[in-house]
């Protein structure tokens, strides 16, 4: 091989994985700079506040995105599951785990409807966010509800020295990384977002596949629900509507591409992490009024995404 | 039936129809076990088809299929695996997003539990190594950041990895058309050896001479059915051609006006990126510039380098004209699978057909039908998916999308890859029409007859230019000698 290729082999695999960690790095800083006691267990805490919850709906929107689909129903359904929580759950509940069960039963049916009739999952999903958001409402006219007891003491919980968020992030890191990384079914699943093809040549059940990815999708969805509620300690129906962008910006951030099969768990987490430190801490320090602070998060968005394509560009420039 | 006890796979009266296209009309094929079957036939002759029901992709609608002496009634792509029938398909059928040990893992349903990942490495490691010695493969690398050649190796190694069930017939569908000459012998020379311990081959390829020296019996497939079938020893090159209904094979006509080359304008003065020396590529207008060496010496990194520079400035490059680029890996760089074949061609020449600002649709057809006629891409209509054509047509038509434009450089990356030799031909002649008319061709071929083609050929090795010759000094040998030429 050419000297040029063997760069590229060794250089930008490292660089494409290091990515994600530097934009969470450059975050960290600005935060750091601009507030050094928020760098401290207690600041990372209160900063990181709702980032369990966006870490979910993200790892969500990523096995999805793995099966070269879109869910545009994740964030209604995150609302959904948080309604159920904080009413079925908490006074009956056998029957709010029987329907949490049953709602990641509906996920896998959608994939599985997906796939057979090969529809456009945008315009399936997009059609099931309605769904999801009327049943919410339903379930829960108005903001309110109770959180189950245990849920608000798991997600209250203080471990030493590492704050909660850091740690669950980490360790679902770990796991969504195991699982789908270096178990043997986790290949056939990547696969299948690579070529299909391919994996139906080799005897494999795409049907399967498509149902498992949206399953697993529609349980992160459910957790993510949950550990919602568990923080909040009531629900609303519209307290999801944010995660569906937010899950697949974290998505991208991590490094992942919407074809392709390329999606990474930790990238996935480390992204969810940064837009979670970008969204509120970072501009709350930055004294930017909270009119603002959308478009700003938006804006932040933008030049993070930028960067990344333009350091990939010079790699394959390279 | 003393010769069924020695035959592996029997097709009988086989017959199979998409619609109203019949692609295979009642084929009779026996395989005996270690023996190896040439098959030829034009693009659209039904070997694909063949291959496909072997391999248990599609379902005949007629005929009996006996394998390893059982008729298969339910045969399906789990049963023709459990039964050592593998494939290698001429569009790759990795994952490039796995890495080559992950894609071993795929086809071996058997690789699961602890340690899965570190027996497949192993697995098509060894295999790397037996029939591929220094292949320079990581099994950790992600297959999308292998070169197309290599892709090929992992995925000839992996049909012959062995978990649960032995590869007892490895169907090889143009094996050698992205490898060099060093590895494609590698390949054939392993085939042998396998063979002769019992696994059965079925080889497809449009190189006769690699199919007249590498199989024990030859068939030749015509219009879905098998036309010709005998001992490799009672066919020549000229014979297969006359039973695959091409037109007369001919050495392509060395044509006497050798364009002046120093009196033409320069089109193309390029010097690739690791080129030491100051030597560099020079095309002239009018002229076929081949480019060759083993594959991946950074001939296609020379022509990307080009058709960048058509429009970003580069000082190792200037360039008088515009260009446009036939790409070599047809499905990742060429076709846009959505679109209909029309949309495919005329893709290169909106701006020519516009009026008003807006496409017109009555040009945009007059266009398209002219190059269909022309360069006769086999389609009932042009609104058809471009993936309605078979392999070489969909080539035809990427051709195509090029010559319709008002490029003056044609840069072409190999494109003559799985390729029929009566379209290989009929290409030809529209790439000397089209050079006399004042274009310039660059073209990176891995086929050294190919280069016949050519007015100037450069020799790349590493990355740079070894060397140059005219047609008048070309030969296979003195390619193939400049390939291998040590560094100074």
């Amino acid at each position: 091989m050419s000297a040029p290729g063997k760069a590229k082999f060794q250089f930008s695999p490292v660089a494409r994985a290091l990515l994600p960690a530097v934009s969470l790095l450059v975050v960290l800083a600005g935060i750091a700079w601009l507030n050094p006691r928020a760098i401290s267990y207690f600041g990372f805490n209160l900063m990181l506040n709702l980032a369990i919850p966006i870490v979910l709906a993200t790892l969500a929107q990523m096995f999805v995105i793995a099966g070269n689909d879109l869910d545009l129903s994740i964030g209604p359904f995150i609302g959904f599951a948080a309604c159920v929580s904080a009413t079925w759950l908490h006074d009956a509940p056998l029957i709010g785990s029987a329907i949490l069960i049953c709602a990641v039963g509906v996920y896998a049916a959608m994939g599985a409807l997906i796939y057979l009739r090969n529809l456009p999952s945008v315009v399936v999903t997009l059609g099931m966010g309605f769904v999801w958001q009327g049943l919410a409402i339903l379930v829960l006219p108005q903001p309110g509800g109770q959180s189950p007891g245990w849920l608000a003491s798991v997600m209250g919980f203080h471990p030493p020295f590492v704050p909660f968020p850091v740690l669950v992030a980490v360790v679902i890191a770990v796991m969504v990384w195991f699982l789908l990384e270096r178990t043997s079914y986790g290949v056939i699943l990547r696969g299948s977002g690579g070529n299909p093809v391919a994996i139906r040549r080799a005897g494999w059940s795409l049907l399967k596949i498509k149902m498992t990815l949206f399953a697993v999708a529609g349980l992160f969805g459910v957790l993510s629900g949950l550990s919602l509620v568990g923080l909040t300690t009531s629900a609303d129906a519209n307290i999801g509507n944010g995660y569906t962008l937010l899950g697949i910006a974290g998505v991208i951030l991590g490094g992942g591409e919407f074809t392709g099969g390329r999606v990474s768990p930790i990238g996935a987490v480390v992204g969810a992490l940064t837009l979670a430190l970008a969204a509120s801490p970072l501009l709350t320090f930055m004294h930017i009024p909270p009119d603002w602070q959308i478009g700003a998060n938006g804006a932040i968005l933008i030049i993070v995404l930028t960067a990344r394509v333009l350091v990939s560009r010079r790699q394959e420039a390279i | 039936m003393g010769e069924t006890a020695q035959c592996f796979a029997h097709l009988m009266g086989v017959r199979k129809q998409f619609g109203a296209v019949v692609a295979l009309d009642g084929v009779d094929l026996k395989i005996g076990a270690g023996q190896r079957i040439g098959l030829v036939g034009h693009n659209g002759a039904g070997k694909s088809t063949l291959m496909n029901i072997l391999a248990g992709a599609y379902a005949p609608n007629q005929g009996r299929l006996f394998i390893a002496g059982k008729e298969q009634p339910d045969y399906s792509v789990g049963q023709a695996q459990k039964l050592g029938v593998r494939c290698v398909f001429q569009e790759l059928s990795l994952c490039p997003n796995l890495t080559v040990a992950e894609n071993a893992r795929v086809t071996h349903p058997a690789l699961r539990g602890l340690g899965w990942l570190r027996k497949a490495k192993a697995l098509i490691a060894d295999k790397l190594d037996e029939i591929f010695p220094g292949h320079g493969i990581s099994v950790s690398a992600q297959v999308k950041d292998l070169a197309i050649g290599r892709r090929q190796m992992v995925e000839i190694a992996r049909a012959f990895t062995e978990t649960d069930t032995p590869a007892r017939l490895v169907i090889l569908d143009e094996p050698t058309s992205s490898l060099d000459g060093h590895t494609a012998a590698q390949l054939l020379a392993f085939m042998r050896k396998a063979a002769s311990g019992g696994t059965s081959f079925v080889l497809i390829s449009h190189m006769l001479g690699e199919i007249l020296e590498n199989s024990d019996t030859i068939a030749v497939m015509r219009d879905g059915c098998i036309v010709a079938q005998d001992g490799a020893g009672a066919f020549n090159r000229d014979r297969l051609v006359q039973a695959m209904g091409a037109e007369e094979s001919h050495a392509p006509a060395s044509s006497d006006v050798t364009a002046a080359r120093a009196q033409a304008s320069v089109r193309v003065r390029a010097r690739p990126r690791r080129q030491a020396d100051s030597r560099d590529a020079v095309a002239h207008e009018g002229e076929i510039v081949g480019l060759a060496g083993l594959a991946g010496q950074g001939q296609t990194d020379l022509l990307r380098a080009i058709f960048l520079a058509s429009s970003r400035r580069s000082p190792d490059i200037t360039l008088s004209g515009s260009v446009a680029l036939v790409a070599g890996d047809r499905q990742a760089d060429g076709v846009f699978p959505l679109w209909s074949i029309a949309d495919n061609i005329t893709i290169r020449s909106l701006g020519r057909l516009a009026r008003y600002g807006l496409i017109s649709s009555s040009r945009e057809q007059a266009l398209s039908d002219h190059w269909r006629d022309k360069i006769q891409i086999r389609t009932p209509n042009m609104r058809n998916n471009i993936l309605s054509l078979s392999g070489g047509n969909q080539q035809k038509a990427l051709f195509a999308r090029a010559l319709a434009s008002d490029a003056a450089i044609i840069l072409m990356d190999d494109p003559m890859r799985g390729v029929d030799i009566a379209t290989k031909l009929e290409v030809y002649d529209i790439i000397r029409q089209q050079a006399q008319a004042g274009r310039t061709f660059l073209w990176y071929t891995t086929e050294t007859d190919e280069l016949s083609v050519c007015d100037h050929v450069y020799v790349l090795r590493d990355g740079a230019i070894v060397d140059d010759m005219t047609r008048d000094a070309l030969s296979e040998a003195a390619v193939i000698q400049s390939s291998f030429k040590e560094a100074d």
